[in-house]
């Protein structure tokens, strides 16, 4: 598959990402960043529930230790994804170009990368890789810049979008796969206890969704271990 | 806020989400065995996700009516299988026009 190929499949996550990343330029700015800030968090980081929670953590100012631990655990699974990238690519997709183009492993970028029957080449993932990055940044340079003339109802509207793409990517998983949904449920109870229980209120956010996904995929990899097969 | 406040944070969170991305797509090239780590692994995105956007999502918007009303528009427009973006307009629209409406009222 040629570059030109991966150029194109690029387009539709980058229209996706653009809108997504307006919701995390304001909330950048909100959370007390700079525009400059906001577009280096987007343009290093391309990832949207980390940089979500890593300005979180800036905003709260919290340990390293604390940004360092939420960033590892919220995207623990870039690695499942690196793994199973690592099974798919051509001969030539080693070395230098795997630690280049592995930044721009993203749920999407992996998911329309692995979605093809053949192999993934270096060329190919490299023009995927292309318009999302820019469209990602961009939309962060949009959102954060534009965010104080906007008016309120817009922004408020604006600030669903993050969730939005988090929904689109469990909602579908939970609904053909029963044992997703329960392990999702799981989470989704822990993390309102953790929220609404005052005792509790005394773990900051970061580290609230560490506990939640931990607890919550232990007890599926003990309740519902998942076979080699299921898991593709 | 201070900049040389916030490199150090940019140097973290960038760093550590780039190793976690290349050293397995670069290190692995065998298979898992271990079933439990592959189970934990598998659920991972599904629950961070999950306890990222619950109750979180309530207290996104102005308010947390409009804010429901975007949760359960974006639960029902991916539910019919549609992708990232309707579901993350749809959702933007239902709170515009929920939030619209009760400024009218």
């Amino acid at each position: 598959m040629s570059l030109k190929k991966g150029l194109e499949d690029g387009i539709p996550i980058a229209l996706g990402y653009f809108s997504v990343s307006i919701a995390f330029g304001l909330m950048a700015v909100q959370c007390g960043c700079t525009w400059i800030e906001a577009l280096l968090i987007s343009f290093t980081n391309l990832t949207s529930a980390g940089q979500f929670a890593g300005v979180t953590v800036i905003a709260g100012m919290g340990s390293y230790i604390e940004m360092a631990v939420t960033q590892l655990v919220i995207n623990s699974r870039y690695a499942l994804m690196g793994i199973a990238l690592s099974q798919k690519t051509d001969s030539k997709f080693h070395g230098l170009w795997r630690a280049v183009l592995g930044f721009a492993i993203t749920d999407e970028i992996f998911a329309v990368a692995i979605g093809h029957d053949s192999e993934i080449g270096r060329r190919y993932f490299a023009g995927l890789a292309f318009f999302p990055i820019i469209g990602w940044s961009a939309g962060t340079l949009c959102g954060s810049v534009l965010g104080n003339i906007m008016p309120d109802i817009v922004t408020n509207a604006l600030g669903i979008a993050l969730y939005g793409m988090f929904i689109a990517v469990v909602v579908p998983k939970a609904k053909e796969n029963v044992h997703v949904l329960i392990v999702v449920c799981i989470a989704v109870a822990v993390s309102s206890a953790l929220y609404y229980i005052p005792i509790f209120s005394v773990i900051s956010s970061g580290f609230s969704i560490i506990l939640c996904a931990v607890a919550a995929s232990v007890a599926g990899a003990i309740l519902f271990p998942v076979d080699e097969k299921e898991a593709e | 806020m201070d900049f040389l406040r916030f490199l150090p944070y940019l140097f973290i969170m960038a760093g550590v989400t780039y190793l976690i991305r290349v050293i397995p797509f670069l290190l692995i090239n065998k298979k898992i065995e271990n079933k439990f780590i592959n189970s934990f692994l598998y659920y991972i995105p599904y629950t961070v996700l999950a306890s990222m956007t619950f109750p979180a999502i309530l207290y996104a918007t102005g308010n947390i009516i409009s804010a429901a009303f975007g949760f359960l528009t974006a639960i029902f427009i991916s539910f019919k299988g549609n992708g990232l973006l309707p579901v993350a307009i749809g959702a933007c629209a239902s709170v515009l026009i929920s939030e619209l409406i009760m400024t009218i009222f």
